[in-house]
């Protein structure tokens, strides 16, 4: 990493300046970038701790999705507890409802990480074979546990009275609870980013992505950050998983698996290990998603992939490579 | 004779299905600059790093200190105080020089003194502080490895060829930070091919081939000997300047 | 003979010999011992499915390589017979042309994927061919016009296929036939290196073989009879469409029948497929019916519905992998020496 490569910044700005050219109208334009950040933050949010995961531990956790769908019905489990604040007309007290919910949601999804880093993957450390067949394993017993707790009916998820709707701002309509999606995701990742840059932690996760070993000869037990890293991950897609469900405004039990793709394309055109990686990846898959959905909806589904295998010619490893050892 | 740092007695080592330590003996004497000589292949890497905890020994008993190290990890073995500058210098490319020092410095911030000795070593660490370490050139690394491993005082640092592939101007300057670090309390023990290098730096010598100990003793007697020299590595240390 | 026939990997185990006798003799003699049409239907999926797994037990077991593409070669198996015989005058000819053109496709795709992702780590590769797995799920479910989108192709078979006996005997026929393929396959001196090349990349490599190119031809190969399998099973329902050849939930039944059947050993395939496929038709009533009577009773109800069955399948699994990797066979293998 020399200067800082902004290329790949430029790259999303690219895309989204072209939008605006195909488009022509600005308020269009507007709605669906706005749109664009809320769902890439959000995927963000869901698929940072795999990556860090999978940089720092060399795992790679087919289950993840495991946490984003545990997070979202616990989520909607709690609004749905909390339905009287959720429904008053006091921005204070639906914020207080969604605090409660996206709090409950991280705690549900980080006791299950935990769970599954002790029980189900530390035995396969190494292994990437059976890495990927228990994982996979993990993720269709708890998909099912999921069904026995919860039923296997759709769940309507609603925004809170406040966060409905849209503000409108001359002929455009800014939807509230994008609005909120985008703060949450650029709070942490900001917050990602200084405890990376900032913290003798983050100095041990950025230099044992690189080279483990080397940190354990300098005196670390970098075992027991790869817990706390595990658990961080699982739950922020918890913490993702429910508010995706409030943004999509309905939950099935899918959908965790549903975002896997998405995620792992996500993670892959970042660069596996890089947050910053992530972040940029994320935005590019939600703006390309929604600009995309807009113009030519028949192609909108399969477009990420294609956008995937073009990033990958461009750079193989990803826009940001994390130098390994 | 006092104690020495580090003894090893009977380890072996498998790789795999490789045996590659086949019973080393030998010990370090405390406050010294031990050589660990030997051809290609006679597991010298593969000694440092069974020391370090990296490979489990198979066999046998490593004494720190006084304390049996040969069944621990290897976060606790670096913190009885061992350093590591490993053959590949295992520097962290996307950290910073600053950032590579601050890590390697456990017990807190470097000691103001400590930072000073290595710019006046190694002048290039204050002029490239603030750039990311995948930057340096191949010496400017292995400076800043060897800076890593003395920004606190150690009781025992391991180095695996420190001066391989660089440039002469270089293994000089490395040495002269090696004679005046030898002058603390610290113990080296130091993998070398460059016989030039070991001479000069060497106060006691342990030659391995085939993964034993075939000759330990004083340097300054294996430099007097050319036939024991040549017995030993195949060739003089003379001729290798 | 019957050593030269089975390439000589024997079951090495009576109780699995008789297993796979009595599979043998289910499954050949099955309109006759089992009259009616959804045995006829269990026996002709089983048949298939025994085809399908042992294709991924090539690339699971033998080569060591997870792929979640698996799913979408059977498709286009399947989509390649149904266009052609949807377009074309209904006959043999339609057939051949669907299914070659099904297998030239998937040859072509799996050498891409392969050469463009064998290179690099397990993990990768998995998530590619999840990825490119999606892809062509939308793909089949967008464009209507030509795939029948959500809904699928249902066609007519040609004359002779219309006779239930006659299609069965053709399903069943050709999976016993390519079956054995797979036998000869692995156990061949291609199948030797494949199994080495599993154990050790590194020392494979050193020992001069491009493992790359024994990757690949693994792969292809795999999605080649994958495809086939396709076709028998479009042959047989008259019907393909997405949730019956490339729904995510089958490339996992296929996992969980490789893994529980026995990873590496073929005759896992043969093993997971029929229990899986019975249990699929057959426990599900069974689990109903002890479902309600537990009515009352907290949690259990719906942890013995028989939509949970997947939940008691994929603990099995888990357990599997972590104590079984051999699965039922090497169980059976561990235990008994013929």
């Amino acid at each position: 990493m020399k200067r800082a490569d902004w290329i790949p910044v430029g790259l999303t700005a690219a895309i989204a300046i072209a939008a605006l050219a195909f488009m022509g109208n600005p308020s269009t334009w507007l709605t669906l970038s706005i749109a664009g950040l809320a769902m890439g933050l959000l995927i963000f949010l869901m698929a940072s701790g795999l990556t860090l995961v999978f940089g720092l531990m060399d795992v790679m956790n087919f289950a993840h999705g495991v946490f984003i769908a545990v997070g979202a019905y616990v989520g909607a489990s709690v609004m749905k507890y909390l339905a009287a604040p959720a429904a008053a007309d006091s921005l204070l007290e639906n914020l207080g409802a969604l605090l409660c919910a996206a709090l409950a949601a991280a705690l549900a999804a980080a006791l299950l990480g935990w769970f599954f880093e002790r029980v189900i993957i530390r035995p396969v450390y190494g292994q990437h074979l059976k890495q990927i067949l228990i994982t996979t394993g993990g993720l269709i017993v708890a998909e099912q546990l999921i069904v026995v707790l919860w039923g296997p009916d759709l769940v309507p998820m609603q925004r809170p009275t406040t966060l409905r709707g849209a503000f409108l701002v001359g002929d455009m309509a800014i939807e509230k609870f994008r609005l909120v999606a985008v703060a949450v995701g650029l709070v942490v990742f900001v917050a990602m980013m200084l405890l990376l840059n900032r913290t003798k932690i983050g100095l041990l996760i950025r230099a044992g992505v690189e080279n483990k070993e080397m940190v354990e000869a300098m005196g670390y037990r970098i075992r027991r950050l790869f817990v706390a890293v595990f658990v961080a991950g699982s739950a922020l897609a918890g913490l993702g998983g429910a508010l995706w469900g409030l943004y999509q405004e309905s939950l099935t039990v899918h959908i965790g698996a549903q975002m896997m793709v998405l995620i792992f394309i996500v993670i892959i055109i970042g660069g596996l290990g890089s947050v910053g990686g992530c972040f940029v990846g994320a935005l590019l898959v939600g703006l390309v998603t929604n600009y995309v959905g807009y113009l030519a909806p028949k192609v909108a589904l399969g477009t990420n992939i294609l956008l995937m295998v073009l990033i990958l010619l461009w750079r193989p490893q990803g826009l940001y490579p994390v130098s390994k050892s | 004779m006092a104690e020495p740092l580090l003894a090893l007695a009977g380890v072996h080592t498998h790789i795999g299905q490789y045996h590659i330590l086949q019973g080393v003996d030998f010990a370090v004497p405390r406050g010294e600059l031990t050589m660990l000589l030997g051809r290609n292949g006679a597991g010298k890497t593969t000694a440092l790093r069974t020391i370090l905890g990296l490979w489990r020994a198979s066999a046998g008993s490593i004494r720190l200190d006084g304390a049996e190290i040969a069944n621990e990890d290897t976060p606790t073995i670096a913190g009885r105080s061992v350093a590591y500058v490993p053959e590949s210098m295992g520097i962290f490319a996307g950290l910073t020089v600053r950032e590579n020092l601050v890590l390697a410095a456990r017990a807190g911030p470097p000691a103001a003194e400590r930072l000073e000795t290595i710019f006046r070593f190694f002048p290039p660490m204050k002029k490239f502080w603030d750039l990311a370490a995948g930057n340096l050139s191949g010496g400017q690394k292995q400076m800043l490895s060897i800076s890593r491993a003395i920004v606190e005082p150690r009781k025992l640092i391991l180095i695996d060829e420190p001066t391989k592939g660089l440039a002469p101007a270089i293994i000089q300057n490395l040495i002269e930070a090696f004679a005046e670090l030898k002058r603390t309390d610290t113990t080296i023990l130091m993998v070398e091919q460059n016989f030039h290098a070991a001479r000069s730096l060497g106060d006691s010598v342990a030659v391995m081939d085939a993964g034993r100990i075939v000759h330990a003793g004083r340097m300054a007697e294996l430099a007097a000997d050319d036939a024991l020299q040549t017995k030993l590595l195949g060739l003089s240390l003379e001729a290798h300047q | 003979m019957i050593g030269a026939l089975l390439s000589g990997d024997l079951p090495r185990s009576r109780l699995l010999s008789a297993l796979l006798l009595a599979v043998l003799a289910g499954l050949a003699l099955a309109p006759f011992v089992f009259p009616g049409t959804k045995p006829l239907d269990v026996a002709a999926k089983a048949c298939v499915f025994v085809l399908l797994v042992a294709s991924y037990d090539l690339l699971l077991g033998y080569t060591g390589i997870v792929s979640f593409a698996h799913t979408m070669f059977f498709g286009i198996g399947g989509y390649g017979v149904a266009i052609a015989l949807s377009r074309m005058e209904t006959g043999w000819s339609a057939v051949a042309l669907g299914a070659a053109a099904a297998v030239a496709l998937s040859l072509t795709l799996s050498f891409v994927i392969g050469l463009f992702s064998l290179r690099v780590k397990a993990i990768f590769f998995a998530m590619i061919t999840l990825a490119v797995a999606s892809f062509f799920a939308i793909l089949a479910s967008q464009l209507s016009g030509f795939t029948g989108g959500e809904d699928g192709i249902t066609f007519k078979v040609p004359e002779l296929l219309r006779t239930r006996l006659v299609a069965y005997y053709l399903v069943f026929g050709t999976s016993l036939v390519l079956f054995l393929v797979l036998l000869r396959v692995v156990n061949s001196p291609f199948g030797r290196v494949l199994l080495a090349v599993r154990e050790n990349e590194f020392r494979a490599e050193a020992l001069g073989y491009r493992t790359v190119i024994y990757r690949t031809l693994a792969n292809c190969f795999g999605a080649a009879v994958a495809t086939i399998a396709g076709v028998l099973y479009a042959l047989w329902l008259r019907y393909t469409g997405p949730n019956t050849t490339l729904d995510f939930g089958i490339m996992i039944d296929i996992l969980l029948m490789v893994v529980i059947g026995g990873m590496g050993t073929m005759y896992g395939a043969v093993i997971g497929a029929t229990i899986f496929v019975v249990a699929q038709n057959y426990l599900q009533e069974a689990m109903k019916a002890f479902s309600e009577s537990m009515k009352g009773v907290p949690l259990l109800p719906d942890l013995f519905h028989p939509d949970r069955w997947l939940l008691w399948l994929g603990v099995l699994f888990v357990l599997s992998v972590y104590y079984y990797p051999h699965g039922i066979v090497g169980q059976l293998r561990a235990g008994k020496k013929a």
